[in-house]
């Protein structure tokens, strides 16, 4: 019997915001224990939660570049469970009204685009972080890390629309660069500010109904995501091509061993007793609030590739490396705006120095004067190369460096022509055999010229020029 | 001078008649014989107040700005967190609680200049109509210390009547602030829900719950409500309206006033006869000052107790799990594992009648039963709310008992719950609907016990009740202090 797997994903993104969600902490990363917190976010009694406006705008915006309904009305719940790292013994999220339903990506598969649903996209609060006796030198007992608690998530529910590990794996891709895209997340899944479990199940090819499906856990990147899933579908079809069943449960990934364990059993779930916050009004989004940050949406990766691809001359590859980063694919557009010339080779040389893009350290005037100095022959491909690392090691504008370490190359043929004459009469032997037929000393010549020249000519026209004069 | 109103005590201050240590030395003196006696105070700040009341009399030397109650002593119920001081929610868990931070009562009682002469005492974590539950136990009712004070604002309630301190602030979830107000002879005020903020202020019902003035005149219930009220941007239930001037509300004419009586709070089984003809008189007073009198109905009243015992519990079993042992509070010895040590700690630091709560509404909000209770709970509190809006399109105000018996004996009901829960039936509905209600003396019964009149308003409408309960007060007047054997 063949098998098919369904796939359903769920992504806790961390909003790139200043400061947590419920109250003013700072949300940064990496803190010394227990700083960035206040009474609101270790849950003191008495103390209330404050709806950081930023945080709702991110999930809004992610909402609208995903294609969702952004409802008008959404509520915040308590999910109510006992554990160190959660101050309040609850946590608010949204549950029955989340702020934005229905939506969709678009993915690349099989050659073509698949549109994968998006059920909801909600607001929460993350919870603090639990560091255990022997972890680091010192610890002698559980010891609770505040600083995360409160800092703003947001969770994508996909609909179960994908069939295969690939599919997934290039949802997850799409999703993160949309968020990056939008800078409402840093897409950085190995600090945990996008982290996916897993919903996955088989089924006999054909068939309608869905199979019993196990929720995967702790997968720390796009790669085990995807070797998580080819374990779980396999490990599911051979539980019933052996004539078992597949038992609905969580089950954590081991990176290291390759494969799902179990986690939890449907019996041991948790009564979460979710009710509206009354601390906490409604979220009421208007119209005029919508249209406002509509405006804010970028062009997305896909919009960016197709039209690179179609409108700047260039392959769909290059515009896919390009649009991998807005940052590089915005650069990319400001050279070739500077200077046109094959946008073929601005492409290139911008996917070559992109780590010097992203460090910001050399700008588009860099790769234009580059590209257009070797188009017009002032500079060798050397040169080039030379030049653009001289600017990334001295901050200096490339001409200027051209001039002042002397690499422009000589393309004027009258300027080459006493050398040349030089050259030839310095070796009359080998230019009579020149001229006697052996055509191969041609680069002979040049080579000699190029010695003369401290390699500043330009070896096409020394060419020309010799070929006039040995002719 | 115990005997003074606030608003006389801070004339007599800010007139230089009296100086803030004078006032706040006279009152410490008194907490300090009379206290042992009612347990009002389960904190008492003798060398804080003092040294408050120094700076506040040097502030005034130097001809600053100065407060409305400047210099004037007052108490808060130990719900209100007070930076570095003591605030326990009258529960064994949080017996050494000092929190960093001050409630946005307890600030702006400060901002006005008043004295801070400590914490009253109260049910556990505001959970009773007794002030029995106290982990500090009992307060007991200064008219007649064999009784109770009422609760869960007991604390506040007999301090204010025992002259203990010139005003008090409470909370009220479900008559907390009323009805100990009515038991021990005084004013208390239950504003509209979002009037004062609740940043700092213990949560028991977050969507019930309010802080508000214990006093012993109408008249200075609306100074101190005019001082604790006010939007906080920390509180976002907080309602961003100004704050009307309370006390001229107060001196305002009744006439052409329509005071609204439903007929279900009179219909009432167990309603004392006492109460029943002190009502009467405190209509009269309303009538003859030119009030009139409007019979009305709130047909789902009978429903109020029920959904208020749903929706009450549900939001404490998830506000009262934050104390688990593992930050602050009190933490059980254990040599087991987490689990232990959290269940250990809430099973030694919790009361009986705060588990009862917390089981009640544990259960209300699991899976398979929320929509029978806590939905269903919802819908009828909508009905309630509906019934006063209709009420208040035909009247001004309402009035009805505050509670249906006069203070009962300690003990007395202790050991069944329900009965207890039934003394709230006439404030609680107030709370669902999220409207204002005050509580002012309108009589004696035959054992000189106090009997308060609940008047209710429509939100936002405190001005109304003010000027209704000040014509109750005027026309029955009731003595300052309760007349504490041997005080």
């Amino acid at each position: 019997m063949e098998f098919e797997a369904v796939i359903g994903l769920e992504v806790h993104a961390q909003l790139s915001t200043q400061s947590k969600i419920f109250c003013a902490c700072s949300a940064a990363f990496g803190a010394p224990p227990n700083e960035n917190t206040c009474p609101v976010c270790t849950g003191m009694p008495g103390v209330l939660p404050v709806l950081n406006r930023k945080a709702v705008e991110f999930t809004i915006r992610t909402a609208l570049a995903t294609s969702c309904a952004v409802q008008s009305k959404s509520v915040f719940a308590r999910k109510n469970y006992f554990y160190p790292d959660l101050p309040k013994a609850y946590q608010i999220s949204q549950y029955e009204l989340p702020l934005a339903l229905a939506g969709h990506i678009d993915i690349e598969a099989d050659g073509g685009t698949k549109r994968i649903g998006i059920t909801r996209i909600h607001m929460e609060e993350d919870a603090g972080k639990l560091v255990h006796e022997g972890e680091f030198a010192g610890a002698q007992a559980s010891l609770a890390d505040l600083n995360r608690c409160s800092v703003p998530l947001m969770e994508i529910v996909s609909e179960p629309d994908m069939r295969t590990p690939e599919e997934g794996g290039a949802y997850l891709r799409r999703l993160r660069d949309i968020l990056v895209y939008l800078e409402v997340c840093d897409g950085n899944m190995e600090e945990g500010s996008f982290r996916c479990d897993a919903n996955v199940s088989v089924r006999p090819k054909g068939q309608k109904e869905f199979g019993t499906k196990a929720e995967l856990k702790n997968m720390n990147s796009f790669r085990n995501v995807e070797k998580a899933l080819e374990y779980e579908i396999r490990r599911q079809v051979e539980q019933i091509e052996d004539g078992g069943t597949v038992a609905q449960e969580t089950r954590l990934w081991d990176a290291a061993a390759n494969v799902t364990i179990p986690m939890r059993g449907k019996e041991e779930a948790h009564d979460y007793r979710y009710f509206p916050d009354p601390d906490l009004l409604p979220l009421i989004v208007d119209d005029a609030w919508i249209d406002a940050l509509r405006k804010t949406i970028p062009e997305l990766p896909a919009e960016k590739v197709a039209r690179l691809a179609s409108t700047c001359g260039i392959s769909r590859y290059d515009a896919e490396l390009l649009s991998s980063s807005r940052a590089l694919a915005d650069f990319f557009e400001a050279s070739v705006k500077i200077y046109g010339g094959n946008p073929k080779v601005s492409a290139n040389e911008c996917i070559h120095w992109k780590d010097a893009v992203a460090a910001g350290k050399i700008s588009p005037e860099t790769i234009a004067h580059a590209v257009e100095d070797r188009e017009t022959g002032k500079i060798s491909a050397t040169a080039s190369k030379t030049l653009v690392e001289l600017v990334i090691r001295t901050g200096k504008p490339l001409r200027q460096l051209r001039e002042e370490k002397g690499l422009s190359q000589v393309s004027d043929a009258g300027a080459l022509e006493e050398t040349v004459a030089k050259v030839i009469a310095a070796n009359p032997k080998e230019a009579e055999s020149y001229r006697n037929g052996k055509a191969g000393l041609l680069s002979f010549f040049v080579g000699q010229v190029m010695k003369e020249t401290k390699g500043k000519a330009n070896p096409k026209i020394v060419q020309e020029v010799l070929k006039k004069k040995l002719g | 001078m115990h005997e003074w109103t606030l608003q006389e005590a801070a004339r007599k201050v800010r007139d230089k008649e009296i100086s803030s240590r004078e006032l706040t030395r006279a009152l410490l003196d008194r907490i300090e014989r009379i206290n042992p006696k009612i347990n009002a105070y389960v904190t008492v700040l003798h060398d804080k107040a003092m040294a408050e009341a120094t700076a506040r009399d040097e502030t005034q030397a130097k001809g600053e700005a100065l407060g409305v109650l400047h210099g004037v002593p007052l108490g808060l119920k130990d719900i209100f967190c007070t930076r570095g001081i003591r605030t326990t929610c009258g529960s064994r868990i949080l017996s050494y609680f000092l929190p960093p931070y001050d409630a946005a009562v307890a600030e702006k009682v400060a901002a006005s200049g008043a004295v801070l002469l400590g914490k009253h005492n109260m049910d556990e974590f505001a959970m009773g109509s007794s002030t029995e539950t106290s982990h500090f136990g009992p307060t007991r009712n200064p008219w007649a210390t064999g009784r109770i004070p009422g609760g869960s604002s007991g604390g506040t309630a007999a301090a204010v009547a025992a002259g203990l301190c010139y005003a008090g602030v409470g909370t009220d979830t479900g008559g907390s602030i009323r009805q100990p107000a009515s038991l021990c002879g005084v004013v208390g005020v239950k504003p509209t829900y979002g009037r004062v903020s609740r940043y700092g202020m213990i949560a028991f019902a977050s969507s019930l719950d309010q802080g508000g003035p214990v006093t012993r005149t109408v008249p200075d219930a609306a100074m101190m409500l005019g001082v604790i009220a006010g939007h906080d941007r920390r509180d976002s239930t907080s309602v961003d309206l100004p704050v009307p001037d309370y006390p001229a509300a107060a001196e305002r004419p009744v006439k052409g006033m329509k005071v609204g009586l439903p007929r279900e709070y009179f219909e009432v089984e167990g309603l004392d006869p006492a109460v029943r003809g002190a009502m009467e008189k405190a209509l009269d007073a309303l009538v003859v000052q030119g009030a009139q009198a409007v019979e009305i109905s709130l047909p789902h009243t009978s429903f109020a107790v029920a959904t208020y015992y749903i929706i009450a519990p549900a939001e404490a079993s998830s506000n009262l799990a934050r104390y688990d042992g593992v930050r602050y509070g009190y933490r059980a010895k254990v040599a087991g594992g987490l689990i232990e040590m959290m269940s250990r700690t809430r099973a030694e630091g919790f009361g009986a009648e705060v588990k009862r709560r917390i089981m009640i509404g544990t259960y209300a909000l699991s899976a398979g039963y929320y929509e029978a209770y806590y939905g269903k709970a919802q819908k009828v509190r909508t009905l309630i709310r509906r019934d006063f809006d209709a009420a208040f399109a035909k009247v001004d105000a309402i009035l009805t008992p505050t509670s249906p018996t006069p203070a009962f004996r300690l003990g007395e009901k202790t050991g069944d719950p329900l009965t207890m829960y039934l003394s709230d039936i006439f404030t609680i509905p107030c709370n669902l609907a999220g409207i204002p209600g005050i509580s002012v003396p309108c009589g004696m019964s035959a054992e000189g016990l106090p009997i308060g009149a609940q008047l209710l308003a429509g939100h936002f409408r405190e001005e109304t009740l003010f000027t209704a309960a000040a014509a109750i007060e005027r026309a029955l007047p009731h003595p300052p202090v309760a007349p504490l054997e041997g005080a």
